[in-house]
């Protein structure tokens, strides 16, 4: 077995042929400018001064009485440009592209996150660029799908099988098989064939690099657990890698219920699917028996995702990190909790991470600190959580 | 046991792919039959998958017909063993890595030599992945085919160096599909392979016409045609067979003259 890319039995570059010199080519790119100094120093100056990194390390102070046990603080990815963690992959992978003479950017989007932050690099970088989005997903984003267009990017709606981030995936997939020579696929997450779960990984690990750093100037000390969504989990990884040799950490992915994990409603991925190998890696997948991608559901656009990244069913395997399903109702709770209590109107993907604090914390000490990573802001899911609630907004 | 290389006795081959089970799998095997009537060398049956990356719109839909109509990996098996006795070419499968995986490997090959399947094609299992599979295939004496694409340049001698079966050589990038006109160099990729194998080399993507067919068939051992035929199916579900017997062949004999 090739143990490139391996985490434990989980990743390499399961792909087409015709692909594979393209993912060659790009790892021999990625190791060559990850250590350059002046590409991390364009990199970095791009975080600080078009990302606005670092991003705040906010005590929430209402909260953390609200709930009355561990200090919670809340990392707030929503408030860089673009409103989400994804600006910081996509401003690493697009300036990597660019140094590879790459002139066109294609890439998927789930809830639109990735897709707006692809889009805007796009335009500041001077890049062509082409989103592929689930037909579903462009109905349950449409304010999103207008921001691409906006920002000068082609948006292709997808419509085949379930219409969301899966095959979105397969199209990408698919029309970087037919252009290769002058085009690089920005994968969102964590996810698919290596180099992409190093890379991206290494453009998020950012967010626990600052996490870690402003923790000991605000307590002194560590956290003891650090909260993340996962849907393909690049947010979580980002807020997990620098704390896995300490410990005392503990790492806790919320993956979507939807429904809950027990109905076939459900994209919980580490809670009910098993090892598989599908768009390009080996790790765990929702499925049937006889191997077909099971269709998932979450009222989460960034989270409707059958699969989980090979690190993180690492993560699992290893036991280094714990995860645990969140339901659409638990998350809409928590959207509104968060919005109420602090002022914040986290991602509904975010709000799966806040819903779990919301359980543990009452639970844990006024000793114990919770860092919540708050992923992306929740603009953009105000109408459908009104929706949920029985409103129907004209956004 | 019949081998790939038996495809390949009578000069040039003419290779036809259907998806199994499409539009179900009594038809499937009327059509295997049908085909290896018509003059086929050798045929590469689908194992439908949710999600067939490498394929372009009309195969896709192959799929999703195939996986409604109640195909199961176990079921294709059952027809594949029903057909078996009266097949006097070669079978293999076209299968996606996870169907091959979720089986179990081990159980997956005992039944390809149960019901007489002589190879492999795995589009998402490269060179460098190969090893998932390798070893069950060759303790069952199942002959894993390789793939060698316009992008592959320097990888081709690597990849045909160890190939086995036939070597599966990509006419154009992109999805499977009908293509107007292929533009690729397929004579220098199979003049390279060449240099480091004696095994058939076949070309597949992209051919529809009893022209391209034999154009490529003249810088190769075999042209394979996928595409063209589903969307026959496509069109006359049930009632194929004739259409289909017809096509392949006009295709067959077109290859061989």
């Amino acid at each position: 077995m090739n143990n490139e890319g391996r985490f434990g039995p989980y990743g390499g570059q399961y792909i087409t042929e015709t692909l594979m010199n393209a993912v060659l080519e790009l790892d021999e790119a990625y190791r060559k400018y990850k250590d350059d100094p002046s590409f991390k120093d364009e990199l970095k100056a791009l975080y600080r001064d078009y990302a606005g990194r670092p991003s705040l390390l906010t005590y929430a102070e209402k909260m953390t009485r609200d709930l009355g046990g561990a200090k919670i603080y809340l990392k707030r990815e929503d408030l860089n440009h673009t409103g989400s963690h994804k600006i910081n992959n996509c401003l690493g992978q697009i300036l990597l592209a660019k140094k590879m003479g790459k002139t066109r950017i294609i890439a998927e989007t789930g809830a639109g996150q990735h897709g707006v932050a692809t889009a805007t690099v796009c335009a500041l970088l001077g890049m062509e660029c082409e989103i592929f989005m689930g037909e579903l997903d462009t109905e349950r984003q449409a304010l999103n799908v207008y921001r691409m267009e906006l920002l000068g990017a082609k948006v292709n709606a997808v419509k085949t099988g379930t219409r969301t981030l899966k095959d979105a995936v397969n199209e990408t997939m698919r029309e970087w098989t037919s252009r290769i020579a002058d085009t690089h696929y920005c994968l969102g997450s964590v996810m698919g064939p290596h180099p992409f779960p190093t890379m991206v990984r290494d453009f998020q690990k950012i967010i626990g690099e600052e996490i870690r750093e402003q923790m000991m100037q605000a307590e002194g000390r560590l956290p003891d657990a650090v909260l993340a969504c996962v849907g393909g989990g690049s947010n979580a990884m980002g807020a997990f890698y620098d704390f896995i040799p300490d410990e005392s950490v503990r790492l806790i992915g919320c993956e979507a219920a939807g429904e809950g994990a027990d109905t076939s409603r459900t994209a919980a991925t580490i809670a009910t699917g098993r090892v598989g190998i599908f768009h390009g890696m080996k790790s765990l997948f929702c499925q049937d028996e006889y191997g077909q991608i099971a269709p998932v559901y979450s009222i989460s656009a960034g989270l409707d995702y059958p699969g989980i990244g090979p690190e993180h069913a690492e993560l699992y395997r290893s036991g280094r990190a714990q995860y645990v399903p969140v339901t659409d109702e638990e998350a809409v709770q928590a959207f509104e909790y968060l919005s109420r209590t602090e002022g914040i109107i986290p991602a509904i993907e975010s709000a799966h991470a806040v819903a779990h604090a919301m359980k543990i914390a009452p639970e844990m000490g006024k000793d114990k600190i919770i860092v919540i990573n708050i992923s992306g802001r929740g603009d953009k899911d105000v109408a459908a959580i009104a929706r949920y609630r029985g409103r129907d907004l004209h956004d | 046991m019949i081998k790939i290389k038996d495809a390949f006795k009578n000069g040039k081959a003419f290779i036809p792919f259907i998806t199994g089970g499409d539009p179900d799998l009594e038809t499937t095997k009327e059509l295997m039959l049908a085909m290896q009537e018509a003059g086929a060398a050798l045929i590469e049956v689908g194992v439908p998958f949710s999600d067939p990356i490498a394929e372009g719109p009309v195969i896709q839909a192959a799929d999703d017909r195939a996986l409604a109509g109640g195909c199961t990996t176990d079921r294709l098996f059952d027809m594949i063993a029903s057909v078996q006795g009266e097949m006097r070419i070669p079978m293999v499968f076209m299968t996606y890595i996870n169907p091959v995986f979720s089986y179990g490997q081990e159980k997956f090959m005992d039944r390809c030599v149960e019901c007489g399947i002589s190879g492999l094609i795995v589009p998402d299992l490269p060179y460098e992945e190969k090893g998932e599979i390798l070893e069950s295939c060759h303790r069952h004496g199942i002959e894993l085919v390789s793939m060698i694409a316009p992008t592959s340049e320097e990888r081709i001698r690597t990849i045909a160096g160890e190939a086995e079966g036939f070597l599966y050589c990509v006419s154009s990038l992109g999805v499977t599909g009908v293509r107007r006109s292929i533009t690729t160099d397929i004579g220098s990729m199979i003049r390279m392979a060449r240099e480091v194998t004696d095994i058939p080399c076949c070309v597949g993507f992209g051919i529809s016409t009893p022209e391209q067919a034999k154009e490529m068939a003249d810088r190769s051992d075999g042209a394979i045609v996928g595409s063209a035929i589903v969307k026959i199916i496509a069109e006359h579900g049930r009632d194929s067979k004739k259409y289909v017997y017809d096509y392949v062949k006009e295709m067959a004999e077109a290859v061989h003259t």
